[in-house]
């Protein structure tokens, strides 16, 4: 019998862990740790709409506190975890509190890449609710904004400040940054895209230093160009917060190392959901970690069955999925594109006139070499984006993925590639 | 018995809840989530609570009727 659960890590992962293990009927005691004394919000709006100031904070809430306390999950925030002592199943707290535990539940997510240039002021990095809110404060004033970085964060916060009416300009070491997701062609696309909303570009070139303060900050290229801004932010991915772990005795490697069951392969009663967790998928035969929201959950909902269920073990395999919001584009991606090497357009992405009802819609279908349909990259087209995971999750072959998006265009909608 | 509602001015057109729990939600060609019923079934309710808990900005309830 398992008596006390200790959480730590009170983000998306961990809360949907304790409340999912409630909602199964686990009656035993749930404790949830969380580093940040905020109540658990939630995070994909910090680069979108609570950053435009459209959405007040209660709407980023995760867990309230009377719904902890009705839940009976009991919340110890403000400090975090130092270590953990595995032999004497405590978590240390840094504050020097014990906190003793039958299971743990590792779920401290990850942290934004820090940025390798220093400036006085005005230099962001976006993780964390403070985060956006100091940014907020800085692209409130008039100026130009510099996004290093041209993935999904740097796009979506490019996007934002556009929207507030900031002058933009992206910088990446690669061309196409997109492409290294999702293949050059379609990465292309997402480059047009900036382009089509008076975003600049700089792919292709890599930043060399950043310099000055808020509002008068110099960044320099390493073409030899450089940018004047008023504020810098630095998206350039994120690291598991594993660092923590070292003394554990546990097996970290870019996150916890866990088996197919999210346990940590060599200690049964210690589990890891969400960012840090690093579990062997059996669906692609490897160890993977995946910083998605919907994994957060999904991973959550398999990792409380089986703290509860040790009996009735469930290999955790999803479907990725992540969606991202940039412009008139609500991007969906399900599957994992990078495993695949050809793929399929079905759609008008690359012509925004082609469609009367404005906004063009568009699906990639990617395949492998087995001609097995591996992963979809979805553009405004809510119906493509439901019948593509549907058939990503029963395993669908390439052929019956693109008959199937085929007929849902219509004949309007050929394959363009 | 319980009731399943829909916030259909917050939905986003996520389609998670059509994953979790495809013999109650679906997703309009716009991308706003419908409803196949409204009352479930106690067999149904796991699945229901886990497309409610799955749903990105929270646009998904039940209630025990």
């Amino acid at each position: 019998m398992t008596a006390s659960v200790v959480i730590v890590g009170s983000s998306v992962a961990g809360v949907r862990t304790a409340q999912a293990l409630r909602r199964g009927a686990y009656e035993g005691r749930i404790v949830l740790l969380g580093a940040e004394s905020e109540l658990p919000y939630d995070k994909p709006p910090l680069s979108k709409q609570f950053l435009a100031g459209e959405w007040p904070a209660e709407r980023v809430a995760l867990l309230s506190a009377e719904a902890a306390e009705q839940a009976r999950i009991e919340l110890q925030l403000g400090v975090a975890a130092d270590h953990l002592d595995v032999a004497e199943r405590q978590v240390v707290m840094a504050n020097g509190k014990r906190i003793g535990y039958d299971v743990v539940v590792l779920a401290t997510g990850s942290q934004a890449r820090p940025s390798p240039w220093v400036a006085e002021s005005g230099l962001h990095v976006l993780r964390t609710i403070a985060d956006s809110q100091a940014l907020a404060a800085d692209l409130a004033r008039d100026g130009p904004v510099v996004v290093v970085g041209g993935g999904f964060i740097g796009a979506e916060v490019a996007a934002t400040a556009r929207s507030l009416g900031r002058e933009v300009t992206i910088v990446d070491p690669l061309e196409v940054p997109v492409g290294r997701l999702l293949g050059r062609e379609v990465g292309s696309m997402f480059v047009d895209l900036h382009h089509r909303n008076r975003v600049a570009t700089h792919f292709g070139t890599g930043v060399k230093s950043v310099e000055g303060r808020a509002g008068q900050l110099t960044v320099r290229l390493t073409d030899g160009q450089t940018l004047t801004a008023a504020t810098v932010v630095v998206g350039i991915g994120a690291l598991p917060n594993d660092s923590w772990l070292a003394s554990s005795g546990l097996l970290v490697d870019d996150g916890v190392v866990c088996d197919e069951y999210c346990r940590a392969v060599n200690a049964p009663e210690v589990f890891a959901v969400g960012d840090v967790a690093r579990w062997m998928h059996l669906g692609y035969g490897e160890s993977c970690r995946v910083e998605h929201w919907t994994n957060a959950v999904d991973q959550a909902a398999c990792v409380a069955h089986n703290v509860f269920h040790p009996e009735a073990l469930r290999a955790y395999r999803p479907v990725e999925y992540v969606w991202s919001d940039q412009y008139d584009w609500k991007i969906q991606i399900v599957g994992r594109p990078t495993r695949a090497t050809s793929h399929c357009l079905i759609g008008d992405l690359g012509r925004p006139s082609a469609r009367a009802a404005g906004k063009p819609r568009a699906v990639a279908l990617y395949k492998d070499d087995s001609a097995q349909f591996t992963a979809a990259a979805i553009v405004n087209w809510p119906k493509a984006l439901v019948t593509a995971r549907r058939l990503l999750a029963v395993g669908s072959s390439f052929d019956d993925a693109l008959s199937q998006l085929e007929q849902l265009a219509g004949p309007r909608m050929e394959p363009i590639s | 018995m319980a009731v399943v509602k829909a916030d259909f001015e917050t939905c986003q057109g996520y389609a998670n809840c059509v994953m979790a729990a495809p013999e109650v939600y679906d997703i309009d060609d716009e991308g706003t989530v419908v409803l196949l019923k409204e009352e479930i079934t106690d067999e149904e309710r796991a699945k229901v609570d886990e497309a409610v808990n799955s749903c990105p900005v929270s646009a998904l309830s039940v209630e025990d009727a």
